[in-house]
């Protein structure tokens, strides 16, 4: 029988790192930047997290412990780590006018590195008998939540604060895409840096924040999932293929951070599903269920190339450098 | 303005120009292409800095180093290429850059009471993507107007519009003008000029001829100000020998994308044995009558039929593509306007560019580099490129090396037709000439050799006959050694039938 009270949470804890990071790339897309470091920095939040969590527990007991600097100390961290990336990422594409895909990539596989060598490292220190570290005190006090039961509070209120913390960043940065001058600016820039830059509008600037502050907002991605879905155990390469699929989401959202609330919950679910349905002892089947997510971007975008509506189309000046003497 | 001087590099655009313009006035500045229109215009929209010179507004001397300057002492300048934001609305567009709270609504009103006031007809919510090119420029001028100028410089408005919009476009003006806003417009149809302006001011090669009121002024006293006296340059023209003719042209019009007519029933010999000389304003339509006849333009009627030098049938070009028209035995040559968009490959070196035409002689599965090779050698040395090696990505040479490049290539095909564009554009003299030279030898090979040229000196003393293009028409073929710049002038702003222009 599938039960469908213990699938959606499950699906809304897998749903809510996609959604960190596909609102991050959205923000960051959104000024023209094709950031496909994305699973890169998410991937540094994550161990910068992990870092600051494994000194704070290593110097505190757990009975001494402060809710506010068990939380905010790994928070800052991330937030710092995954900030270098975008500045990096910046500083190579905006700056020096490198290639977007090819920096993206290398992010990409400079994260996982240095996350995985951190920790690496890390786990070395604790002399554990398992490949991963467990920071179970501060875990608990990212993923407290109100504990309500019933169906209704299984559903809704059984997440840490950084799942809600995610809906609320998508839904602002929903509004202020749509209905701030700031947000104006920044789709100008990402439609036509020319016009924008014509118009007064500081293209650097805007690029530089955009790709910084959708980094950091990424970067929480990793740190979510270490901390609450993975219960504070951090293991080399656990983090799989998320990243990706947060870029697959904003695709699939076609860059509207709102619609990617539910969408990531949507493709949480389908990155669970497998466990879900019963498929016996049948591998095969349950590889073809993971491949659910991408066959839907794919699908999506066919839908939208087919339909050429102007509005539904990338940023016009995505992954084009801007040089103002270059006419 | 005074005194104002502007210098890129060694070419001076503008020499010491005194401009004056009056409160509630339209003054229309009046010059060839490259008399330095558009760069005086841009100092005083702060796109560039003049090098010396003062400008005064309502007598105060001000400096406008940034286009955010310019606004804020209520110039503005319509460009002829809009800067829009294709996704966005028109309100959206009119307060991009603008500080304060986002209010789109109360934009739209405000948006709305400016057409209302001087008579634009847009709708504040639409999409740019949905305009038509008028109402996009209707969209450039309410935003400089909402931005509260009362000085604004249109940048050859009408190039984009039809004749009806023309006259809806100069109406507006008027309104703006009773309202005692000061307009400058730039142009060169001598009939907007006298239509719409109170007064003209003509610069002729970076220099300040004067200024005459429109009502003392006519076509005729406007064109010999703007064209100013012959100079003697000296190319050797040798007389032409062998004339048999090559090309023939015979009512060919072409519409664009957009389906404004482009070529007009044109109609012309090009012989062998000479230069011919393609004159006119810009986008007169030179650049697509020589892709209709290279087959890159599509052609909606007309014929252009080929002669073969030997003798051979004659062949009907028009529905062929240049692939074929190469394949069927007939070697034309195009070195185009835009060297490194159509010509050649940037980022290649000058061997991969001379394969670029050689290719296909190959037979098996790896190219042949050694000929390219060779045909590279030949022509650094013969033309005497500039470059460290055959290898050297051609973008990063000289404009002038970059031109004999494509030149250079394209007479190694030794081709029966050789047409150009602008091939002196942005060359400096010396390399002109060589390139004047270069063409001059292939007309004595008996090449049928197409020049279309921007400067009438040149035109008049390189070529043998010169055509005329106004407004997509052919508006007269001269002989060049019999004609003057006088009478070419009055051609290229005439159309024939009449002196009422397109």
């Amino acid at each position: 029988m599938f039960d469908l009270a213990s699938f959606l949470p499950r699906a809304v804890m897998q749903g809510i790192p996609l959604l960190y990071g596909s609102t991050g790339e959205i923000l960051t897309e959104k000024s023209g930047n094709l950031n496909l470091g994305i699973p890169g920095v998410m991937y540094v939040g994550g161990i910068c997290g992990v870092i600051g969590a494994f000194f704070y527990e290593q110097s505190t007991p757990a009975a001494d412990m402060n809710a506010f600097l068990a939380i905010g100390i790994p928070m800052l961290c991330s937030l710092l780590g995954s900030l270098l990336m975008g500045l990096l990422y910046c500083l190579l594409t905006v700056t020096l006018r490198a290639n977007q895909n090819v920096t993206g990539l290398a992010l990409t596989t400079f994260g996982v590195g240095i996350g995985n060598f951190f920790g690496g490292s890390l786990i070395k220190l604790t002399d554990s008998e398992v490949p991963s570290i467990a920071l179970s005190a501060t875990s608990a006090y990212f993923s407290k939540s109100l504990n309500v039961g019933g169906w209704f509070g299984q559903v809704f209120l059984s997440y840490g604060f950084l799942a809600y913390l995610a809906i609320v960043i998508a839904l602002f940065a929903s509004y202020f895409l749509k209905h701030t001058r700031t947000g104006l600016h920044l789709r100008a820039v990402g439609e036509s840096a020319a016009t924008a830059d014509a118009a007064g509008i500081n293209v650097t600037k805007y690029k530089y924040l955009a790709t910084c502050i959708g980094s950091m907002i990424a970067g929480l991605g990793g740190l979510y999932y270490v901390m609450d879905y993975a219960c504070g155990v951090w293991s080399n390469n656990a983090f799989g293929d998320r990243g990706w699929l947060a870029i697959a989401l904003v695709i699939f959202t076609i860059w509207r951070p709102n619609v990617s609330v539910l969408a990531s919950i949507l493709f949480g679910g389908f990155y669970i599903l497998y466990i879900f349905i019963p498929t016996g002892t049948n591998l095969a089947i349950k590889e073809l269920y993971k491949m659910l997510p991408y066959v839907v971007t794919l699908v999506v975008l066919i839908i939208v190339s087919l339909r050429k509506k102007r509005e539904v189309q990338p940023p016009a000046s995505l992954g084009l450098s801007y040089f103002r003497e270059e006419r | 303005m005074e005194n104002v001087t502007k210098r890129f590099g060694k070419v001076v655009a503008n020499n010491a120009i005194n401009l004056e313009l009056h409160e509630g006035e339209i003054l229309s500045l009046l010059g060839e292409n490259g008399s330095g229109k558009t760069t005086l215009m841009n100092m005083l929209s702060g796109i560039y800095f003049p090098d010396e010179g003062q400008i005064y507004i309502h007598g105060e001397p001000v400096t406008i180093a940034s286009p955010k300057d310019a606004f804020e002492h209520g110039i503005g300048m319509i460009h002829q290429h809009f800067k829009l934001v294709d996704l966005f609305t028109a309100t959206e567009n009119i307060i991009l850059g603008l500080e304060g709270k986002l209010d789109i609504a109360e934009a739209s009103k405000k948006v709305k009471e400016i057409c209302d006031k001087y008579g634009f007809d847009i709708d504040p919510n639409q999409k740019i993507y949905d305009m038509s090119v008028s109402q996009k420029q209707t969209v450039e001028i309410v935003k400089v107007l909402y931005r509260g100028a009362d000085i604004l410089i249109l940048d050859e408005p009408t190039a984009v519009l039809t004749p009806q919009e023309t006259d809806k476009l100069f109406a507006i003006m008027r309104n703006m003008k009773a309202d005692g806003k000061s307009l400058i417009i730039i142009t060169h149809k001598l009939h907007e000029v006298l239509d719409v302006s109170d007064r003209v001011a003509v610069l002729r090669k970076g220099e300040y001829v004067g200024d005459v009121a429109t009502k003392d002024a006519d076509q005729q006293s406007l064109t010999d100000m703007m064209v100013g006296h012959t100079v003697s340059l000296n190319i050797s023209r040798p007389e032409p020998k062998d004339v048999e003719k090559r090309l023939v042209i015979e009512g060919l019009t072409a519409y664009d994308e957009l389906g404004v007519k482009r070529l007009d029933d044109v109609s012309f010999t090009i012989n062998a044995g000479e230069v011919l000389g393609i004159a006119g304003v810009a986008g007169s339509g030179q650049r697509e009558l020589l892709e209709s006849i290279a087959g890159l333009y599509p052609v909606a009627s007309g014929h252009v039929t080929f002669y073969p030098p030997d003798g051979g049938k004659e062949k009907e070009l028009v529905g062929l593509d240049p692939m074929k028209i190469r394949k069927s035995g007939i070697s034309m040559s195009f070195v185009p306007e835009d060297r490194l968009g159509m010509g050649l490959v940037g980022s290649m070196g000058m061997t991969g560019n001379m394969m670029l035409r050689s290719w296909r002689k190959g037979k098996g599965l790896f190219l042949n580099r050694k000929d390219p090779e060779a045909l590279a050698n030949r022509i650094w040395e013969e033309l005497g490129v500039v470059t460290p090696s055959t290898s050297f990505p051609v973008r990063r040479m000289s404009g002038g090396n970059v031109q004999k490049v494509l030149v250079g290539r394209e007479i190694a095909q030794s081709p029966a037709v050789l047409m150009t564009a602008y091939a002196v554009r942005g060359l400096d003299i010396n390399t002109s000439y060589t390139i004047y030279n270069l063409l001059t030898e292939q007309k004595m090979r008996g090449v049928a050799v197409v020049y279309v040229g921007e400067d009438l000196d040149v035109l008049l003393e390189l070529c043998d006959r010169i055509v005329v293009l106004c407004g997509g028409q052919v508006s007269g073929v001269v002989d060049a050694r019999k004609t003057n710049k006088r009478e070419v002038g009055a051609l290229m702003t005439l159309v024939r039938g009449g002196n009422k222009d397109e």
